[in-house]
This record gives structure tokens, C-alpha cells and sequence, in this order.
């Protein structure tokens, strides 16, 4: 059964069709791991099997004797910079001296297969000598320093108000979240082609390829315009793609080779080879009168950044500012640090230092409310932050901020039927033949909302370059905005459709040599920043082509439209097609679009840092077998404040996959450490939610207030479904069991080895129920 | 470069999408998914894992489900392979299950989509008219990390009830 191709071409607000999307289902689409090259070589990286040694000779002579190597590196064949970093550059491209993490790079092979590269790395014989790792993020900062930069990475604090005030209920914990990993599905990889001109071409899949160019060019001592990147199909990237990965190794194998040489990330050292989540201590003190308003939030937060800087001092900065969550509250003392280990290093991941404050800040409500004797519900709707309130920054709330809105929809979702006791196995927690007795299975039901600063901000101008070029009818758009799978090229061509009537739309592809930074896809920026800039390139465009058949005809501007591919008039004496419009002249227009600028923040954490805040609310519904610690989520209830609904089909989408993330955080994902060695760097051992772990999403409203600033009035939607979905999964897992469960994920230990037999008591969960029978 | 290769080189031929193809001098321990993908020209089937977990390189093997980086490459020979390539009627058509995928949101990077589709396209010839719990485990072998899986789930539906039309 065949079905022909063909889509209607959709505005915004509408269902449109990803331009990608026929190439995708056919298997057509070029993922950066499909590329191929005449002559191409294989590269492969030799990885550090040490959290921690002295590195005191690399031989790699025997490599080099392999049949059909064509070149080894190492450390000395980096003519530039040896460093590299998106804020600072204190990360080796090779280590050299000292590695100080699992998976450190430290020599690299280009070689005719891809077996033969490998065993030539193999063959490299490094001479270690192992050291003892500093692994323990809360005795790092006044460790012996492991780098010559020291150990702490950035410090974060925010004071306001009365630091000695106090509220007559009181409530504390100390919370844990684990090193969480993107697991994108497509792996790390790239095509770099040496150019005559001495520069290289480089095919890649990364999160923003002007960055990268910039990072890349200083290590590889070329000149930036010959350092040339080209975005190649990206298989998805959750911040995992943020910092560099291969890109200077590959560079640097194809120069040297003169060949084009192909890298592939096994999904070993996928995991070895980009940063993760950062894992979190965190101490709460919550300060509420008799009320139930909150008087002082008191918290001290470790991020474990483990090797290098990475994206820590924002992913510091943003859980700091984030510590209280979406309430109001007068006074504050926050302490936010990251620090170096010899752990792998941590950086950007969907949430980005809002997700672990919020799974300690949601748990302390729940804390409070029940030491208030107050519904949690009831408790958060009296603290809710509104437009107008200022943040612990003292910044105040000029958007829209409509938290009590999201917490009101998403509590009045339905819950879901009982579990029968004829439910098949495959539904019970842990699937088949795992749950031993349907009699201890728990159900429990949490809640939690949450808080997320989106674009980028403290001062940093991260503005989007894109060009409308329109043409015998057709508007080429060119932007340099990555598309990982959110669908920007959907609302690319939804956009420009919509301020240019319905034209045909091309999107050029991006890279670094036809146009400006567009910044990251990251920090649910792009439909705000990019869509910004494509719709501000296309007005300009359109308001030319007016402009000139205002003039030709004779008729004021403001009664022209574009309307389905034809300039018309209100009058209906013009009406021709855009081609004829024109009369053959190439219009062409690019636009810098810049955000309302942000300040940095002073000493005390105080000032104007972001500028906007999305809102989400999340309810989930949890079966948990007590004996055997297995739980199974059966719902996530969600509202979620967007702004304006341009997909509706997209936005589903990110919830849902944000939700999953969540889901997996709570419940299973974490990179499991040993003395600093990583132990499950494989889908095996990694698990993430399958499609049998992921239940239903249930959107119990779209909140649609349009953000002021925001060119269509939307606000980001990607990272608000992970920041809070992990809180509440956890919350109900109380809630079934009456453990206090402080860490995530919440492994089968925890619960099944919990001590004094767990019983079905009513947790910080709005609502406890028992398993129907 | 045939005599730069470590390790014994074999010639054999694939018989894939209804045809034959030539592999040459080929390393013995190449998996079926490395030789489609880097010999064959048709990287249509993904790479997400190369240990039988992620389900990304799914193809049928004389009608049999499996994931081709597990598979021996030589060891396929004289077996009919059908990858994501080999699905739909031609150039310009989508299978109803690609279809569906497209008009759902299933697809979202779509790195995992061509495994997605040839699974549901086994199942749903294997068991027309799944119901959702069976279809949740028919998938389960397929790991997607942007979708959260709610829009596949309605793309299998969707395809399911053309299906019963
Ligand atoms: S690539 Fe074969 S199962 Fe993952
Ligand atoms: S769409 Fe990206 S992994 Fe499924």
C-alpha cells in the first residue's frame, strides 16, 4: 500500500509538514554518520582507560607499522591552541602530561578501514601512570587543585532580602540527582575534506557551527574563513552537541593526510565523548509562616562539572537563580558551586541547572505542605510567582508568568482508572514476570511545577543572522540555525509562508560560510531568536515588494497584501503574481535580531540576568511494586505556559519527548561511576525508557498568553517538559510508598531496601490511592 | 586499498531490495549494517548503538525481523534483505507507514525512523490489528530518544486503521 507524496503548505498555528520529514521516512535524509567521500579515511580516537594519571610517554610506533594507516597524532601535531572550550579553553583537544577523565582524548588515527584504525589505536602503547582520582564533588573544592586552574569552576550566589529572617515552620533536606546522559540517538560524527586552499570542509552534526568554527580555528591556527562548516543531518542532540567533540581531531587527521577522513562514535564512546548532566548535592532550608507563605529559601547546591568547564558557569548561574522555583519569596540565601573532578565532564543538557533545583525545591514544598498540614497543591497556588513579582535576583517579572494557571489546569486532569487485577503483565511495574505480588503493588500520585529561563542571558548577546532572498516567486531562506530534530525548518518555512502569502520556500543549508552566527539550538532559543530573524528578514523583504508595486501601480501600501502568491490590492485593481511583482528584480534582505540585552549579575546574584521564563506543570501516576522496588509511571498529566501555539503537532512533540527525559531521570537513567570509570556506557547498561516504560502524556492545557518580546509571541518549549517531569514522577513514588526517596533516579534498592518495611502511607503527593482490586 | 585491510578479505554477493550486489574484497568481520551502509550505498538503516539495543538498523531477512549490525554480513548471503530503501512502491511514494509517520509528527531528528518503520511494517504484517499494548511491545525494541514515543504510537494507529479501510 503506497500513499503519494504531497503536503499542504500550512501557516503557522498550523500542522505543517516537516520539509524533512519525506526524506527521513524513506531513509534518504544525510545524518553527518551517512557521508561519504572517494578516497575517504577512517579516524579513530585513542581514549584514556584512567580517570586520573601522568601521562610519561606515548609510543606509537607499532601503530604506525600497521598496513594501511595513514597517520597517528598526538598533542605535539596540534599547530595551535591545544585547548579548547565554549567559555573558557582549559580542555586538551589530546592530553598531554596529565589525563583527567575516562575517555580523555589522547591520540587519534586516521587509517583505510575502520577496523584497521581501530586496532591501530589499539596498538598505541601510552605509558600511564595512575593517580588517585579526586571523585567526591563536595570535597573538591578544597582538594589539592587537578588543574592548574583549581578546582572550583564558578561560584554562584544570590542574596536578598533579610538573611536572618526566619518563618515559624521550618523544613530542610539534602537532595541528590545523578549524571544524567543526552543518549542521542545519532552518534557523533563527521566528514572533514582538506581544501587546496590549505583550509578544510568539515560535514558535521553539532548544536551551533559558528562556535564551533571559532574554537576550532584558533586550535587548528587558520584563519576562521578557512575553517568552513557545514551542518550535516543531525540525529538529535539535548545539549550533547554544545561543546566540541571530534571536530578539531578530524580536522587535524584530514590535513595531515590530504584525504577526506570519516568519524563514527561508537555508542561506547558516545557516552565517553560528550558531556552529560551535571549530578547535584543540594542542602534546602524552606522558611514558610504559619500561612503558608514562604519567608526564606537557605540552599547550597554542589554541581559536579567533573573534569572541565564546559557550560558550568551558566548551568551555575541558572541554578542558583532557579533555587526557589516558580515562588515568591522575600528572602534568599543561595550558594551555587561547580566544581572540577575526575569525573567526566559536565555541561549542557535539556534543563540545564533548572532541573536538579527543581526535583530539591519540589520535594521541599511537599515537605512544607505537610508540615503545614496544607494541601501541596494549595500550598504552591499561594506562593505562585505573577507578573509584576521579582525573582530572588531581584528581577521582576515583566512577560507573561502564568504558573497558578498551569498548576490549576494540570491537578483538574482526570486520573486514570485503577489497575485491574486482570491488567496483563506487561502493564504491572517491571513487565512481564517480574512483579511478584499484585497485592504489594502501590499506586501513588505526585505533583510538581517548575521553572525555566530561556535564551541565553548575564549580558551575553546571542542574536541570529538570516537572509530572505526572493526570487521568481521563490523565498530562499538562509540561517545558520541547527535543526537536531525540534522542527526549526518547519516554522522556518511556516513563517516566511506567512508574511510572504504562501510562497514557495527554500531553505539553503546552513553553515558558516553564507551567512552570520545564528547562535545555539539550545536554551530553547531558536524559534524565538532564528524564527526572530527569518520573520524580520522576510518583512523587510516583503515591505520592498510593496513599496515598488505601490509606487508602479499607484496605490497606497497599506491596501497591498500578499495573498496566495499574488500582491493584491484591498480595491482589486492589483492582483498579479509575486514573479511578475518584482518584474524580475532579486530581492534580497538579511537581518541581525537581537533579544532585549541582559545584565550580568553583581556579587550578590542581583540583576536583570534573563529574558523570559517559561512555566510548566506536571502530575504524574505511579505503580510501585514495594518488594521489589519496580515502578511503573502510567501517566504524566501536563499544562505548560507556550505563549502561542505555531505546531501544534511540533509542540506535542517536544512535551512529550521532554516528558520521556524526565521519566528516565527519574526512574532509570544515570551514568553509574566507580572511582571515576564510567560502568555502563552502553544501551545495555544505560537504560533509557522504552516504549513500554513511557506512558501516555495527557496535555491538560496549552497555556496561551503571548510573551511580549517574543516575535510571534511564543516562548520555548523544549526544556519546560524536563524540568519538573522528574520531580513529580518522584513525588508519586512517595506517595505510593511514604519514603523519603531524596535522590534521583530512584533505583529498586531504594525502595525495596528501604529498612523497616515501607507501607502504603500517605506521602507528599496531593492524593494517595491504593491499587483497586 | 583492498591489501591494507587487517584480517582475511572475502568476495560474496547480497541480494537486497530485489537485487543483486557485488561486495568485494570485503573484511570478513564486517556486520551486515556496516556493508549496506558503507558498501552498498544505502545508509538508510541507522547506526545508533552496533550492539543489538536501539533497533536503528532493523531490516527483514527473508521476512524475519533483525538487527543488522548482529548480523554477520557473509553469513547474509543467499537471504533476501529488504531495508527502509526497499519499502515503498517508488521514487515518488511513501509506504501508509511512512505516510502515517509523516502525518502524525513520528519523526522528530528521524534517526530512528527507517528502524521504526520496517518494525512496524513486520508487525503489522505479522499481526494487522495490534492493540496498543501490543504495539507498545512490538516497538519496544526501538529506542527514540525525541519523540517520547506518543507520536509513533498514533503514527501505528494511523497506519493501522488505513490498513483496515
Ligand atoms: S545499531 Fe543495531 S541495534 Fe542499535
Ligand atoms: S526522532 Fe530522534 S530518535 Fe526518534
Amino acid at each position: 500500500m503506497s500513499t503519494a507524496l504531497g503536503t499542504r503548505r500550512r501557516r503557522l498555528g498550523e500542522s505543517a509538514a516537516r520539509p524533512d520529514g519525506v526524506p527521513k521516512v524513506r531513509g534518504e535524509f544525510a545524518f553527518s554518520s551517512d557521508l561519504f567521500s572517494e578516497g575517504m579515511l577512517w579516524g579513530h580516537i585513542v581514549r584514556s582507560p584512567h580517570p586520573a594519571a601522568a601521562i610519561r610517554g606515548i609510543d606509537v610506533s607499532e601503530a604506525l607499522r600497521i598496513p594501511g594507516v595513514r597517520a597517528v597524532l598526538t598533542s605535539d601535531d596540534v599547530p595551535g591552541r591545544k585547548t579548547y572550550g565554549l567559555d573558557y579553553p582549559d580542555q586538551p583537544v589530546f592530553a598531554w602530561d596529565v589525563v583527567r577523565y575516562m575517555g580523555e582524548p589522547v591520540a587519534a588515527v586516521a587509517a583505510v578501514h575502520p577496523e584497521t584504525a581501530r586496532r591501530a589505536a589499539a596498538a598505541i602503547i601510552v605509558d600511564y601512570a595512575p593517580t588517585e582520582p579526586l571523585t567526591d564533588p563536595v570535597a573538591a573544592a578544597d582538594a589539592e587543585p587537578i588543574h592548574p586552574l583549581g578546582n572550583v569552576l564558578h561560584r554562584q550566589r544570590v542574596r536578598t532580602g533579610d538573611p536572618d529572617a526566619a518563618g515559624t515552620v521550618v523544613v530542610e533536606g539534602r537532595y541528590e540527582t545523578g549524571m544524567q546522559d543526552q543518549a542521542q540517538m545519532g552518534p557523533e560524527s563527521g566528514l572533514a575534506i582538506p581544501a587546496e586552499d590549505g583550509g578544510v570542509d568539515l560535514y558535521i552534526a553539532t548544536q551551533w557551527l559558528h562556535i564551533d568554527q571559532e574554537q576550532m580555528a584558533a586550535c587548528l591556527a587558520l584563519p576562521l574563513e578557512k575553517v568552513r562548516l557545514h551542518l550535516a543531518g543531525v540525529g538529535g542532540s539535548f545539549g550533547a552537541r554544545e561543546d566540541l567533540s571530534m571536530q578539531v581531531q578530524i580536522c587535524l587527521l584530514a590535513l595531515r593526510t590530504g584525504r577526506p577522513v570519516k568519524m563514527v562514535y561508537s555508542r561506547e564512546e558516545s557516552f565517553l565523548g560528550h558531556v552529560h548532566r551535571h549530578p547535584a548535592v543540594m542542602w534546602y532550608r524552606h522558611h514558610a509562616d504559619a500561612g503558608g507563605r514562604l519567608v526564606k529559601v537557605e540552599a547550597r547546591i554542589i554541581l559536579d562539572g567533573g573534569a572541565y568547564l564546559s557550560t558550568s558557569t551558566a548551568v551555575t548561574m541558572n541554578a542558583a537563580c532557579m533555587a526557589p522555583g516558580p515562588y515568591r519569596v522575600p528572602n534568599a540565601v543561595v550558594e551555587a558551586v561547580a566544581v572540577r573532578t575526575n569525573n567526566p565532564p559536565c555541561g549542557a543538557m535539556r534543563g540545564f541547572g533548572a532541573v536538579q533545583v527543581c526535583f530539591a525545591y519540589e520535594a521541599q514544598m511537599d515537605k512544607l505542605a505537610a508540615a503545614l498540614g496544607l494541601d501541596p497543591v494549595e500550598l504552591r497556588l499561594r506562593n505562585a510567582l505573577k507578573p509584576g513579582d521579582s525573582l530572588i535576583t531581584g528581577q521582576v517579572l515583566r512577560g507573561t508568568a502564568p504558573v497558578a494557571e498551569v498548576i490549576r489546569t494540570c491537578v483538574a486532569a482526570p486520573l486514570p482508572a485503577g489497575v485491574p487485577m486482570t491488567t496483563a503483565e506487561l502493564e504491572l511495574p517491571g513487565g512481564a514476570g517480574r512483579t511478584a505480588d499484585r497485592d504489594r503493588v502501590r499506586r501513588g500520585v505526585g505533583f510538581a511545577v517548575g521553572i525555566k529561563n530561556l535564551l541565553y542571558g548575564g549580558g551575553f548577546d546571542d542574536y541570529s543572522s538570516a537572509r530572505c532572498r526572493l526570487e521568481d516567486g521563490v523565498a530562499t531562506i538562509t540561517c545558520a540555525a541547527v535543526e537536531v530534530g525540534q522542527g526549526f525548518v518547519t516554522l522556518a518555512q511556516q513563517i516566511a509562508r506567512d508574511v510572504l502569502g504562501g510562497v514557495d520556500v527554500v531553505l539553503a543549508p546552513p553553515g558558516t560560510t553564507d551567512i552570520g552566527s545564528a547562535g545555539s539550538t539550545s536554551a530553547s532559543r531558536q524559534t524565538w531568536m532564528s524564527g526572530g530573524a527569518v520573520q524580520a528578514a522576510c518583512l523587510a523583504v516583503r515591505d520592498r515588494l510593496l513599496k515598488s508595486v505601490s509606487s508602479r501601480h499607484g496605490v497606497p501600501q497599506e491596501t497591498l497584501d500578499i495573498v496566495d502568491g499574488r500582491v493584491v490590492s484591498l480595491d482589486g485593481q492589483v492582483d498579479i503574481p509575486i514573479s511578475e511583482a518584482a518584474r524580475g528584480d532579486v530581492l534580497e534582505e538579511t537581518v541581525d535580531f537581537h533579544h532585549a540585552p541582559t545584565a550580568e549579575l553583581d556579587v550578590d546574584g542581583q540583576g536583570d540576568a534573563f529574558v523570559s521564563f517559561a512555566f510548566a506543570a506536571h502530575r504524574a501516576v505511579v505503580d510501585v511494586d514495594l518488594d521489589l522496588g519496580l515502578v511503573r509511571v502510567l501517566e504524566i498529566a501536563t499544562s505548560q505556559d507556550v505563549g502561542r501555539v505555531l505546531n501544534p503537532v511540533q509542540l506535542v512533540g517536544q512535551l512529550e519527548g521532554g516528558i520521556a527525559q524526565g521519566v528516565g531521570l527519574a526512574v532509570m537513567e544515570e551514568i553509574v561511576l566507580d572511582h571515576g570509570r564510567v560502568r555502563n556506557p552502553s544501551f545495555t547498561d544505560y537504560v533509557i525508557p522504552t516504549a513500554l516504560d513511557m506512558p501516555p502524556v495527557h496535555i491538560a492545557a496549552l497555556i496561551e498568553e503571548p510573551e511580549p518580546g517574543s516575535p510571534m509571541g511564543a516562548k520555548g518549549a523544549g526544556e519546560p517538559p524536563m524540568v519538573s517531569s522528574t520531580a513529580a514522577v518522584v513525588a508519586a513514588i512517595r506517595a505510593a510508598t511514604g519514603l523519603e526517596l531524596p535522590r534521583a533516579p530512584v533505583r529498586p534498592q531504594d525502595i525495596a531496601l528501604a529498612g523497616s518495611g515501607p507501607g502504603p502511607v500517605a506521602g507528599s503527593g496531593p492524593i494517595t490511592q491504593e491499587v483497586s482490586p | 586499498m583492498g591489501a591494507d585491510i587487517v584480517g582475511e578479505l572475502i568476495d560474496y554477493q547480497l541480494r537486497v531490495n530485489g537485487h543483486e550486489h557485488d561486495v568485494a574484497e570485503a573484511w570478513l568481520g564486517e556486520n551486515l549494517l556496516y556493508v549496506l551502509r558503507e558498501r552498498l550505498g544505502l545508509p538508510g538503516s541507522k547506526n545508533a548503538c552496533e550492539q543489538g539495543e536501539c533497533g536503528s538498523c532493523s531490516v527483514l531477512m527473508d521476512g524475519k525481523l533483525v538487527c543488522s549490525c548482529m548480523v554477520l554480513a557473509a553469513s547474509a548471503v543467499g537471504a533476501d534483505i529488504v531495508t527502509v530503501e526497499g519499502l515503498s512502491a517508488g521514487e515518488n511514494e511513501l509506504s501508509d507507514v511512512q505516510a502515517a509517520f509523516l502525518a502524525e509528527g513520528g519523526v522528530q531528528c528521524g534517526f530512528c525512523t527507517p528502524g521504526f518503520v520496517v518494525s512496524v511494517h513486520d508487525l503489522l504484517e505479522h499481526n494487522p490489528d495490534p492493540t496498543e499494548l501490543e504495539v507498545r511491545e512490538a516497538v519496544s525494541g526501538n529506542l527514540c530518544r525525541c519523540t517520547g514515543y506518543g507520536r509513533i504510537l498514533a503514527a501505528v494507529r494511523a497506519a493501522q486503521e488505513t490498513r483496515q479501510e
